[in-house]
């Protein structure tokens, strides 16, 4: 694979030329979009994690291929047909999966191992049965249903599939007959130890786990996990704290939380969107403080996030000995920082706040070349390393979970469709409702399509 | 699980040791001849049990104090004494390796002399252990015994063959060291928190099984003072009862002084190999081996219950919650109190000694304080420090307190950047809509000092908003809370506003 997402014809237009808002950001979601086009084994559905050599699937990333599928549908970057084959190569393989739960089985009581063997479908690296990539997946697999409603054989398949493939998951059994969910189960040692503790993703684990017909969580188990939450004041705003900016994302690829509030958003006068808002704002904030000194950070060169970034010797910063922390969640205000900017932790903030994220790509453009810098793609690069924003240390390696986000986050802001795919779900509403949200486009619990 | 005591004697022997012992556990002592009753018996003369004393003597009671080991207790003897005076010397030795960090020219070669280390700590031990002295108690009028206790009735207890009879007595035996069921430990051989004071020269590798409070402060000294160290712990974070946020600032100051942390993992097996002990550890079912020279356990805490017969005197307890008190400290047995260790979740000497006072009033004035009212602070001497008081968020909304936190990052505080002490932060928690404190909780360099401040808040009832207008000296640290204090004010919106501004 190359190390760089290679660009088609049509949109390998330089970086530097004078383009719409429109015309730069179909560009950002074309190239993203192509990831999954390179990256995917045509075979079972399963979609490389990163463009390494020899990367496994990440469950997650596959979600994230899922969920990209209705857009490049909608923008003609690939033939609905050609679309619901790749759907139902993916649904068909975890349907047939080894559920055993044995050492190099595939899945779980419906959940599945984070990462799998690219051919095989197996585990590898003796990785836990993740909760939280299995919601990924699974919320890409009830997109696709929501969008493939045609009358055909294939397209009635695949929302059958999709649909039995989210029954299967027995999210009950991941609470443990706990009070919340813990993190993973592995065979080798069964349940993790620890849960999850402070806002997070989760947030969307716990809507599409509250909201199934078959194995739900307990609505206890939502309040107990916001009982972690911490409200803090940083920087002059007042926010729903997590340190790595994809926390305030994720589940927003997703969910419109524009207007509904749960019981903690209605204490609060506020909504997980415009908290996302305001966790960018911090994110932008912090990096103009910049107190730990490093190259490059400023308005428009901002947010720490999960992402890769350079890892070896320690350098000499501000005086200081830095060490850097290869992939690692980055985080504000309390770090860990070493310099790294994820580029498309900026990109999936646009929904939230494009005034600041716009001249913020605007910046990332061009201190790249679309051949050979793409910093906007890249999941990580460090100025600092580089002594200079233009020639800053880049990962050799795209991620897939980014070009998801990319495509997701560009499409919700462009038009909503992510959004309104998950909104046509009676268990998307039943979820969110159990989990006490309320208002604006839940106020009819299975409402008419919006 | 297995208790341990500590050793009877200071093994060292040195000039400051004998000092100490003449202070402590004078080797010519000679009990007095009981009395026939005393007004007040204190089994313990540890922080709580020395503070029960004199503070019985001075309202004139009859006193008879009893200790089976050394007056001053853990504390004194094995415990905060001992480790701030080696956190002190670790700590001038990071200084010197970080030096070129506050502008000065790092030695060119550092020596760690660990036997100077310790010399000065015995030296401070000695010394302190003057203001707790056999004398200086018996001035006072209290009778003060060195023997065994365990009670015979409900008003009588055996002293080493004698009997002792009180109208009211204080249980004040403190804790214990608490070693882990680890199979082989025994037999490959450890160190204790109190255990550890006695090395003579320092490990070349170290291996701490626990991260708490205290495991994180031996890891982080012994590492500064130049042992390859690794902490094994078994939870995801240290100190699992602080804030997220603060654990994790810890986990960075540890791993940038290069100790080798396994978080998310058990010890479970120690066996000798090539005169090295090797620890069989589990990560998530994944296996593996530590090797180090020295093994330091035996971090946690249990109340010291055994040998006292209990029973006899009708007090309940329990072996790992310790003896069973109201919220006036008193015991099941009308008669006895209990403060300190012994009877409390929190194992502090403040506590302790603030337990001791209540005890001493209920038990003897007819007071009726309680100790749920009490407001313990508490502080983990790594560097950063990580120091509390008051509510965590998360007791406060299971509790079904709306709660608001103000953030203050050291690294806005101008002191701290030119002390270079910008990992941190103060966090200061008020009830929603108002600027009564909560709690707080605040990382930095000194945050033991600053901590006290809010501390006063919180008792005095002085709210947020009123510390805003508290001149706090320019450049200090604790100018974070006027920070903090400041948003206060700058965002506040009582409840009635909020309601009127959203019927508008």
């Amino acid at each position: 694979m190359t190390a760089h997402l290679a660009e088609g014809p049509d949109h390998a237009a330089s970086a530097k030329d004078v383009q719409s808002d429109d015309e730069m950001l179909d560009r950002l979601q074309r190239t993203a979009f192509d990831y999954f086009l390179q990256c995917t084994n045509p075979d079972n559905g399963l979609v490389a994690d990163t463009t390494r050599d020899g990367a496994p699937s990440s469950i997650a990333v596959v979600g994230f291929a899922l969920s990209a599928t209705p857009i490049g549908v909608e923008h003609g970057w690939i033939e609905r047909s050609d679309a619901v084959k790749r759907v139902l190569a993916s649904l068909n393989f975890f349907m047939a999966s080894d559920q055993s739960g044995s050492a190099g089985a595939t899945g779980y009581h419906g959940f599945y191992f984070h990462f799998l063997d690219m051919k095989r479908g197996t585990r590898v690296w003796r990785c836990e049965l993740s909760p939280i990539d299995t919601t990924i997946l699974i919320a890409g697999m009830l997109s696709a249903g929501a969008y493939f409603d045609a009358d055909t054989p294939e397209e009635t398949e695949l929302r059958r599939l999709a649909d039995a493939l989210y029954e299967r998951v027995d999210w009950l059994w991941m609470q443990n007959d706990g009070v919340t969910v813990m993190q993973g189960w592995k065979p080798e040692c069964g349940f993790l130890h620890y849960g999850w503790e402070g806002y997070s993703e989760a947030l969307l684990l716990y809507a599409l786990g509250l909201g199934s017909p078959t194995h739900a969580l307990t609505e206890q188990s939502f309040h107990a996990w916001t009982m972690t939450y911490q409200w803090e004041h940083l920087y002059g705003t007042d926010f729903l704290y997590a340190g790595p900016l994809f926390i305030h994302q994720f589940s927003h690829a997703w969910i419109d939380f524009r207007g509904i509030r749960d019981a903690f958003m209605r204490e609060k006068d506020c909504d997980y969107f415009e908290n996302s808002r305001r966790a960018t704002y911090i994110q932008r904030a912090y990096a103009i403080l910049n107190p730990r000194s490093f190259v490059g950070y400023d308005a428009e060169h901002w947010g720490l996030s999960a992402g890769d970034g350079p890892s070896g010797d320690t350098r000499q910063v501000a005086g200081r000995q830095q060490t850097f922390y290869g992939y690692a969640a980055r985080g504000v205000p309390y770090g860990p920082d070493d310099g790294t900017v994820s580029g498309s932790s900026i990109t999936s903030s646009l929904v939230f706040a494009p005034e600041i994220v716009l001249p913020a790509l605007r910046a990332l453009q061009a201190d790249g070349t679309a051949q050979d810098r793409d910093f906007i793609h890249a999941s990580g690069f460090n100025a600092t390393l580089g002594h200079s924003p233009g020639k800053a240390w880049t990962t050799t390696d795209i991620f897939g979970l980014d070009q998801g986000m990319i495509v997701l986050m560009i499409e919700n802001y462009r038009s909503g469709l992510p959004w309104r795919l998950m909104k046509r779900l009676p268990c998307i509403r039943d979820g969110l409702h159990r989990a006490s949200f309320r208002g604006s486009w839940l106020k009819h619990r299975s409402g008419a399509h919006p | 699980m297995t208790q341990i005591g500590p050793t009877l004697e200071h093994p060292c022997a040195d000039a400051y040791d004998q000092e100490l012992c003449a202070q402590v556990r004078p080797p010519d002592w000679h009990n007095p001849r009981p009395r026939p009753t005393y007004d007040w018996l204190v089994i313990g003369a540890g922080p709580a049990g020395l503070t029960a004393a004199r503070c019985a003597a001075a309202l004139g009671a009859r006193v008879a104090l009893i200790e089976c080991h050394l007056l001053g207790g853990v504390s004194l003897n094995y415990g905060a004494v001992s480790s701030q005076a080696l956190i002190r010397t670790s700590r001038v030795y990071a200084e010197m390796r970080d030096a070129g960090f506050y502008g000065a020219r790092a030695p060119s070669s550092i020596e760690v002399d660990f036997p100077l280390a310790m010399e000065r700590m015995r030296r401070i031990r000695a010394r302190i252990a003057h203001s707790h002295s056999a004398a200086d108690v018996a001035a006072l009028g209290i009778d003060l015994f060195f023997g065994t206790a365990r009670f015979v009735s409900d008003d009588t207890i055996d002293l080493d063959g004698n009997r002792l009879r009180f109208k009211k007595a204080l249980i004040a035996t403190g804790s214990r060291s608490l070693l882990p069921s680890l199979p082989g430990l025994p037999e490959a051989g450890y160190l204790t928190n109190e255990t550890v004071f006695d090395l003579t020269t320092l490990p070349a590798s170290l291996l701490v099984i626990g991260g708490g409070p205290v495991g994180c402060e031996l890891a982080q000294a012994f590492c500064r003072l130049g042992s390859r160290t690794i902490i094994v712990h078994n939870e995801p974070l240290f100190l699992p009862r602080e804030e997220r946020d603060a654990a994790q600032l810890l986990s960075g100051a540890l791993a940038r002084d290069g100790i080798e942390m396994h978080l998310n993992t058990t010890a479970v097996s120690v066996r000798m190999e090539n005169g090295q002990k090797v620890v069989e550890t589990v990560n998530d079912g994944d296996v593996a081996t530590i090797t180090a020279d020295v093994v330091l356990t035996g971090i946690g805490r249990v109340p010291a219950v055994a040998g006292l017969d209990l029973e006899a005197a009708g007090v309940v307890f329990d072996t790992t919650a310790g003896i069973r008190v109201d919220d006036f400290l008193r015991t099941t047995n009308k008669r006895i109190f209990a403060a300190g260790d012994v009877c409390m979740k929190h194992m502090f000497v403040d506590s302790a000694n603030a337990s001791a006072r209540i005890a001493v009033n209920n038990a003897l004035c007819r007071a009726r304080q309680r100790m749920s009212t009490l407001t313990i602070p508490w502080c983990t001497y790594t560097d950063p420090e990580i120091a509390h008081v008051g509510l965590y968020v998360r007791e406060a909304r299971e509790r079904d307190i709306p709660i608001r936190t103000f953030t203050v990052p050291m690294h806005e505080v101008d002191r701290a950047i030119t002390d270079g002490g910008e990992e941190g932060f103060v966090k200061i928690h008020v009830r929603e809509g108002t600027d009564t404190i909560l709690g707080a909780t605040v990382v930095a360099r000194h945050a033991s000092e600053m901590i006290n401040g809010l501390s006063l808040a919180i008792i005095a009832g002085i709210g947020l908003r009123t510390m805003a207008g508290v001149i706090h000296t320019y450049p200090t640290q604790a100018e974070a809370i006027r920070k903090a204090a400041q948003a206060c004010c700058r965002t506040y919106r009582p409840r009635w506003r909020r309601w009127l501004q959203r019927r508008s």
